[in-house]
Formats: structure tokens, sequence, C-alpha cells
């Protein structure tokens, strides 16, 4: 066996998520977190945005929905572990430091779709209708890893205090959600707005599960997938670059 | 002998301090290495260097033949570490995180089971392994993150403080194991403040000041080299002349104290034998004979001293 293989350090990711998953995912207050926060953002602007029709709020809320379940968590973990000093743990096992973050990524990915296909699950239970189910999918699954990225980039200051952590993903996150087109369709949007929300990966998740639930879309499937394909490996390769760099900074 | 530890010139800078400096030495195959030194001294920075979790800002150590630098995962492999702060996950049971270590070092479930099961057992345990290790005593988390380096059957253990503010039951269990593990052929360096422990454990020390190695030898070397008189206490079984025993070889003073002479000497050995010569040849026995020598405690001190504000 050679520990430093590809596949056995895959092999090793998969523990650390599945222990991520054990430890920080399945916990009743993250749970309802990912599942409540969108919904009561959503209903805000429902209440809100009374000419908007239903089903383009309602992708606005599975967009919402697998950004803040796949950015909840996984900003903290570093910081938690840090201060728990597991993270030493770690550090100190046959187990690269892209196998880590990679680990950590699996589970906010986990987790971001699951709760997400539980949200698409009530829509479709009220009523909604999917005309292109293979596309959400294939959506979801492009974005969850693209969020789950951005969650981990969150992640890179060398802090070993959550709470700071958490502060910079919010002032990060917030102003994100509203340049996406999830409250405001891409076709209102001024010339200068939609150069915003051509920056965020959210945009095109978004444009995305409109066009399957309603068939219309800003950009085509092929850019909107691109492009998500393009953020994920950017951040990937950002993250992993980054935290290898200020791993040591941590103990 | 092979060493299995290789520092060569290991140093690391936090800002302007100079944590640990220039540091080089060996630790054999199947020796108990002691690593001492006083508060900030630079164990713990050393330690992390050679267990890969800091990277040295110059020098370089080799583990088992892997650069720890260029092979990091291949040398972490082969080794365990045991730090001094218990760091299981205590949202996780015992057996949580002994499975979740034999994941990371890359065993079989069915072998990482049967591992997990022994240690358990091993380390007293067993009975309480479903149990979530935020309920766990010190003592039992330190038994534990020992289970834990164990796992994967190290050949080599690092071990910082491992019986820190441990119960002596839990000290004299985990330094049992350490003898045993030893026994076995395992490789151990372990970092102390415990002269006792170190002197009854450790085949050689190390001891580091201000980031600098002051010694490194056998515990019952470093304490000789540091006495340049030696102290005999000798009695014999009938009355035996002052000035017979003072004209000896070997003997530069003579201190009577109740029915015990204490006879200084630059070099023990040649003493010893004229006592023996003498005993023979004026049909007095000697009845106590003892060497009275410094402890590690002095030896340390001594080496240390400079270092003391």
């Amino acid at each position: 066996m050679n520990p430093a293989a590809l596949s056995e350090q895959l092999r090793r990711s998969w523990a650390i998520a599945k222990k991520d998953i054990r430890i920080y995912y399945i916990k009743g207050p993250v749970l309802i977190f990912g599942v409540f926060m969108p919904l009561f953002m959503f209903l805000a602007f429902l209440m809100g945005s009374r000419q908007l029709p239903l089903s383009f709020l309602i992708s606005g809320l599975v967009g919402m929905t697998l950004f803040f379940t796949a950015t909840a968590v996984s900003p903290a973990i570093f910081p938690w572990e840090g201060s728990a000093r597991t993270l030493e743990r770690l550090a100190s096992c046959p187990v690269t430091v892209e196998a880590i973050v990679f680990g950590d990524m699996i589970a906010s990915t986990l987790f971001g779709i699951g709760i997400t296909i539980l949200t698409v699950l009530i829509g479709l239970v009220l009523g909604l209708s999917l005309v292109h189910g293979v596309t959400l999918l294939f959506a979801i699954l492009l974005a969850a890893c693209c969020f789950s990225a951005i969650g981990m980039l969150l992640a890179v200051p060398p802090t070993n205090v959550p709470s700071n952590i958490m502060m910079l993903s919010s002032l990060i996150k917030f102003p994100l959600v509203f340049i996406s087109g999830i409250f405001l369709p891409l076709e209102q949007m001024p010339a200068w707005g939609l150069v915003l929300s051509a920056c965020s990966p959210l945009t095109y998740f978004t444009d995305l599960v409109r066009y399957s639930f309603t068939g219309t879309h800003f950009f085509s499937v092929g850019t909107d997938l691109a492009a998500l394909a393009l953020f994920t490996i950017v951040f990937t390769a950002g993250t992993m670059y980054l935290h290898r760099r200020t791993m040591p900074q941590r103990m | 002998m092979t060493a299995i530890i290789r520092a060569l010139d290991l140093t690391k800078v936090f800002g302007r301090s100079t944590a640990v400096d220039h540091v080089s030495f060996e630790v054999r195959q199947g020796e108990i290495f002691g690593f001492l030194g006083p508060n900030g001294a630079g164990k713990t920075t050393t330690t992390r260097m050679l267990t890969g979790v800091i990277p040295p800002d110059a020098g370089s150590a080799t583990i088992l033949g892997h650069d720890i630098r260029s092979e990091p995962v291949q040398a972490k492999q082969r080794f365990g570490v045991v730090p001094e702060t218990s760091n299981a996950y205590t949202d996780l049971t015992a057996w949580q995180n002994l499975m979740l270590m034999g994941e990371l070092y890359g065993l079989p479930r069915a072998r990482a089971a049967q591992r997990s099961s022994e240690l358990l057992g091993m380390v007293g345990l067993a009975e309480r392994k479903d149990q979530k290790v935020q309920a766990y005593s010190k003592g039992m988390k330190q038994r534990l993150i020992l289970a834990m380096a164990l796992i994967h059957e190290p050949e080599l253990l690092f071990l910082d403080e491992p019986t820190s503010g441990l119960d002596v039951e839990s000290t004299r269990m985990i330094l049992s194991l350490l003898r045993d593990l030893n026994r076995g052929g395992t490789t151990i360096f372990l970092t102390t403040h415990n002269m006792e422990e170190a002197n009854r454990l450790c085949h050689r020390v190390g001891i580091i000041r201000a980031g600098k190695i002051a010694a490194i030898d056998a515990p019952e070397k470093l304490k000789a080299a540091i006495e340049r008189v030696h102290t005999i206490e000798v009695s014999f079984d009938r009355e035996v002349p002052g000035d017979a025993l003072a004209g000896l070889a070997g003997v530069t003073g003579l201190n009577r104290t109740g029915d015990k002479w204490q006879i200084t000497a630059e070099n023990r050995d040649t003493v010893i034998r004229s006592l023996v010569e003498f005993s023979r040849e004026n049909g007095a026995a000697i009845v106590t004979l003892h060497t009275l020598t410094q402890s590690l405690d002095d030896a340390f001190l001594r080496l240390t001293r400079e270092a003391r504000p």
C-alpha cells in the first residue's frame, strides 16, 4: 500500500467526511438552520414581492437552500478543530492537507444536496411542476461542489476563533444572494448589476433551477453548466493551495 | 545501530524568537529516547517538526528513512503520535475514534475493528468503548489517545508529556505499556519534564535548553559526567584506621559519619578496587558500599542552569 497514492488519500478523505457528518452536520440546530434560514428569507421576500410569480421565487428558494447549506458549517470546521487540537491530530496522520480539505468538502456537498433535494421534494408535493429533472439534478450536484469549495475558501484565514470566520462568511454570502438573480430577475437588472451577477456562481445555479422548473432561462444551459464547472475547478484548486499555505499557522 | 530519527540542524523561528536553533541528533532503532528541557526550551516545537505538524525554517529531519518535508505521508504512516493535550474527538465514542484512526491509516475495516478491541482492552477502556469521550477523565482520554496512536502498530512512537497531570493508576499503566511496546521493538521518542520517569525509562536522553541541545547521553553517563568529584560511602565489620584508608590509591578525601566512612575520589573504579584489596588484606569485611551519585535532576539542573533567568 502506498499511503500517498490518490486512491488511498481519497479513502481517507471519505473517512474525514464521515467524521464531519457525524460530528458537525447531524445536529438538530444545524439541520434546522439549513432548512429554516432559506425558508424564512424566502417568506420575507414572498411577502414583499407580490408581483413576482411563485415559481420564480421557489427557484430562488432552491438556490438559496443549496448555497446556505453547503456553506453553513464548512467555514467553521477548521477553526473548531484548531481550537480543540483535533486538527493537529489530523495533521500528524498520513493524510495530505488536500485530503483533509476534500473530506470537509465532501461532507458539505452531501449535506447541501440532501437538504436541497428535500426542499425540491416539498415543492413537488405542494404542486410545483418539474420540467427538466435531469438538468436540475446535475445542476444541484455541480453547484453543491462549487458552494462547498466556497465554504472552504471562507475558512482559509488561519484563525481558530469560529465567530471570526462566521462573521466573514456572512459578510460575503449575503451580498452574493442579492446579486444572483434570486429576488430580482436578471432581465430587470441594470448593466452594472448584470456584470456583478456574472461574477457569482449562484447566478448560474439559480438560472439552471429556474430553467428546470419553468423552462425559461437568462443564460444558455451550456453557459450555466460551464460557468459552474469553471468556478468549481478554480475555487477547489484555490482552496487547496491556500489551505496548504495556512495550515501550519493554525498549529 | 540504525538511526530511526535523524534531525539535522532543525531550526524554527517564531517572529524574533528562535524556538529551535540548529538542533541535530539521532534516535536509534529500538531505544527509548527521552527529550528533556525546561518550559519553553523547544521540546514541543522540535517534536512538532519531527512529526510533520509544522515545517522547519531550516534543517531537515528524516524519520524511518523518509524526509518529513518531501515524504510526509510515507513517514507518518509508520509512526504514531501522543500529544500532551488529548485530541480525541470528544463528540465521538472511544470506539468511533479508534475506527476513524484505522481509516486514516488505511487499515481494512475488519483489521481496524480487531485492533480497536485489542487496544481498548489493553488500556482498560473496553467497558466504556461506546461512551462519548467528553465524559472521560483526563487519564482515560490520555489512555485513549495512546491507543489511537497504536492502531496501525507503528515502528516509532512520539509521546509529548504522556503522563503530565495524570493519576497514579493511569501513569503506571502508560509507563508499563511503553516498556512492553519497547520490548516488542517499538522505538519511543518521549518528551518529558519528569526526571524520574526519564531516568527509569530511557536508554538515552537529550537535554535541550533555549532551543539548543545541551547534552545527549545515557542517563547514568549524564549524571556521571557532571560529577567531577565522586563520593563513596563504606562501612566495615570492625574498626579500621582512617589514615590507612586515606592513603589508598585514588582517595582524595576522607570523612567519618557514624560507623561509615565517606570517601571522595576522582575515579570511583580505582577507589573501589583499593577498598576491596584493603578489606582482603586487613581481614575487615565490607558491610556496606554505596556510590553516592547525583540524580538526573541534578544533571538536568546543572545543564540547563545557563538558560534560567
